[in-house]
């Protein structure tokens, strides 16, 4: 099969009247609630799922695809106008985009941060389509204890390397696989953890998870520390920039894109990683270091184009292998599941169409974001202003509507504010919020696979490494396991100055205080090195 | 530890300890749960329903106990920030009770009075509670978006939202 036989076959699908209807709504709703704040595009794509059942899963994944872009390009807007970002992958984004904002240039700064994306998001794409079949052609010899191995790799990645606290994430993980398991084992039909009650024999309903601990958390935490004093937009015109502007562009908007995809595609990869990178990178290589803190319009470039280049690589191990890296991957393996659709290497084959029209949208999603928002730009800004009454009140309320509509029974709405509870308490004490999601939606997967592998090997543990790459996989998997620990024996035999004053403040308990001081001065350590807490990954706006 | 006489203020200023407990409670729900499992051994599900139950009461009991000394020894999770959040200030119960009223109040009201109506309460309430003062505007969208919502499942997507005590109205 030919790729661009097949991806012409996509446009095809993609550019009928009303599929390009929905990616214009998708990219308009993702980009609205991607300035907005306290909605992320995961959360979007959650809450819109109930309603995009009566649609043909083409168009729902195509007005998907349009969220999805437009929510990580919103983000990016309410950096560069509030100082505040809302999603980690925008911290970066708003060092220099909102100096330069201030300095009067948020007109550039908007506009290539546009423009960026749009590169970035097509060479990303483009790249998606290139990658996808390979990765592919490699997946579809993979036998079970392969995935199971790459499941868990995804999971201990995402809950080990991202995040300030890897003890905070594996308590997320499981408190994710422990809601996981509710409902009924699909093997033995044994109710697991269903305490008597018959609603929730078929599990939670990932909407309800989804939506409780995005949306529902998020409100109740912001209503607890809502901001007395508003925060300054900056008012801007309609983006442009001028011919230095350009020369100062492209060159970081390329590179970007450069560390953006490859991360975006590994399993822990996630777009901070390489905005940071891509942060650093252009600080050093322009001829302007001087501005940098000061507004450089190549601090602005790059990273976006990283982060956006990042969401696209994202696509890849989703559709390829069924495996979701962040928060919004994972609601729209969520939304694939509940449509009957079973993503991985098969999907290429069962679903090409589908899959097909869904990167083809990626493509045109991306041209509409860069052909909407320019002119756009002050609109957003205005919906920046929406007063927080108003805005929290209706994430409450189409919260509640999402999570309703789906069984239309008043329980699934206590579920959503017990869950909903959780979720708060999680934003209070640092509990990342992506590894509770991943292992809620790849848990059961990894159990079926589990399964599945001794079945086959009847019963005997060594079928666990019976494949090659699951081999290779698990010395990964053992490779971030022990490296934390390899570092701290590392400082303990090379002391920082400030662990050793630690150490003389409470020196009652010799020989375990020592220890225990060296874990937690790490962890706090890791704590300040990670920003401002936005380990929530970047579905969580 | 726990012999130390300065157990009471290693305490102080802990609720992070909470979480611990949290964590602890449920790896025991999930492994009293999983005991309670019957697996007659079975060749073609050499797994079995219990043995994922166990791993993760596992993880949740370590992740219980290790939370508990990172606390006692003085760590500490990072609270989120975020665009509308500021930190600087304590949590404001103030804002949060009246919002889960309204949330309680939806839950309550929906299946008798109907979406129209609990959707309304829903909204104007959690706008009072954040601090909207417009009365009259708030009720105005409350309402607006209710019977919109309403209707926008019912006509668009075939979603019957209950009408409750408006049947017939509406």
């Amino acid at each position: 099969m030919d790729v661009l036989s097949s991806l012409m076959d996509g446009f095809a699908t993609a550019l009928t009247p009303m599929n390009l209807l929905y990616a214009v709504i998708g990219v308009l709703l993702g980009s609205a609630v991607g300035v907005l704040p306290g909605l992320g595009p995961a959360m979007t794509i959650a809450l819109l799922l109930p309603v995009t059942y009566v649609l043909e899963p083409t168009s729902a994944f195509i007005m998907f695809a349009g969220i999805y872009y437009g929510g990580m390009y919103g983000g990016s807007t309410t950096s560069i106008l509030l100082n505040t970002p809302g999603e980690s992958s925008s911290v970066v984004t708003a060092i220099e985009g909102n100096k330069m904002a201030k300095a009067g240039r948020a007109a550039q700064a908007l506009a290539t941060a546009a423009i960026g994306s749009f590169v970035a998001g097509t060479i990303g794409t483009a790249l998606l389509a290139v990658c996808a079949p390979i990765v592919v052609e490699f997946a579809v010899s993979l036998g079970s204890p392969s995935y199971f191995a790459i499941m868990i790799l995804a999971l201990l990645a995402v809950t080990a390397v991202l995040g300030s606290s890897r003890l905070r994430g594996f308590a997320s993980l499981g408190l994710g696989l422990a809601i996981g398991l509710v409902g009924m084992d699909s093997v033995t039909g044994q109710r697991r953890l269903t305490f008597g009650q018959p609603l929730l024999a078929d599990g939670l309903d990932i909407v309800v998870v989804a939506v409780a601990i995005f949306a529902v958390g998020e409100a109740l935490w912001v209503a607890a520390h809502m901001r007395r004093t508003p925060l300054q937009v900056i008012p801007v015109g309609r983006p442009w920039m001028g011919k230095q502007d350009w020369k100062r562009s492209w060159k970081p908007w390329l590179r970007g894109t450069a560390f953006g995809f490859p991360f975006g595609a590994l399993p822990a990869g996630g777009a901070e990683i390489p905005t940071f990178l891509s942060y650093v990178t252009e600080k050093r290589l322009s001829k302007h270091p001087e501005e940098f803190g000061k507004g450089a319009i190549e601090g602005v470039a790059g990273p976006e184009a990283a982060n956006n280049a990042a969401a696209a690589g994202t696509m890849t191990p989703l559709l390829a292998l069924g495996l979701p890296t962040n928060a919004t991957a994972a609601v729209m393996l969520a939304a694939f599941i509940q449509f009957g659709i079973q993503p991985g290497p098969q999907l290429f084959a069962s679903e090409g169409p589908l899959v097909w029209a869904l990167i083809a949208s990626l493509f045109i999603g991306n041209f509409l974001l860069l052909l909407i928002n320019l002119p756009l730009a002050p609109m957003w800004a205005k919906i920046l202003q929406l007063p927080r009454p108003y805005l929290y009140a209706g994430i409450l309320f189409f919260a509640t509507l999402g999570a309703y509509s789906v069984n239309l029974q008043a329980f699934d709405l206590v579920l959503l504010l017990v869950l909903g509870a959780l979720g708060f308490m999680m934003r209070r004490f640092g509990l990342p919020v992506l590894p509770l999601i991943l292992g809620v939606i790849l848990g059961p997967r990894i159990e079926g696979q589990l399964r599945k592998t001794l079945q086959l090997s009847a019963g005997d543990p060594a079928g666990l490494f019976s494949e090659p790459i699951a081999i290779g996989v698990y010395i990964i998997i053992a490779i971030i396991l022990i490296f934390p620990f390899l570092m701290k024996l590392w400082r303990r035999n090379h002391p920082a100055p400030s662990l050793l004053s630690a150490n003389a403040t409470r020196g009652s308990e010799p020989t375990d205080v020592t220890r225990g001081n060296v874990t937690h001065a790490s962890h706090r350590s890791d704590g300040s090195d990670g920003g401002d807490g936005g380990d929530a990954g970047d579905g969580d706006g | 530890m726990s012999s130390s006489p300065s157990l009471t203020s290693r305490l102080k200023g802990r609720s992070e300890l909470g979480v611990a407990l949290l964590l602890g409670a449920a790896g025991v729900v999930v492994l009293v749960d999983a005991l309670r499992l019957v697996t007659p051994y079975s060749q073609s599900d050499p797994v079995g329903p219990k043995t994922l139950p166990y791993i993760v009461a596992g993880l949740l009991i370590i992740c219980s106990v290790l939370l508990a000394l990172n606390v006692l020894r003085g760590g500490q999770g990072e609270a989120e920030g975020g665009e509308d959040v500021d930190l600087t200030h304590p949590a404001d119960w103030k804002t949060v009770l009246p919002l889960l009223g309204a949330f309680v109040a939806n839950i309550l009201l929906i299946d008798w009075a109907g979406w129209v109506i609990s959707g309304t309460v829903l909204f104007w309430g959690s706008a009072w509670a954040l601090g909207s003062r417009h009365y009259v505007r708030d009720g105005l969208i409350s309402v607006a978006l209710s019977i919109l919502t309403f209707y926008g499942f019912y006509l668009g997507l075939g979603i019957p939202l209950p009408a409750g005590l408006l049947k017939g109205v509406l």
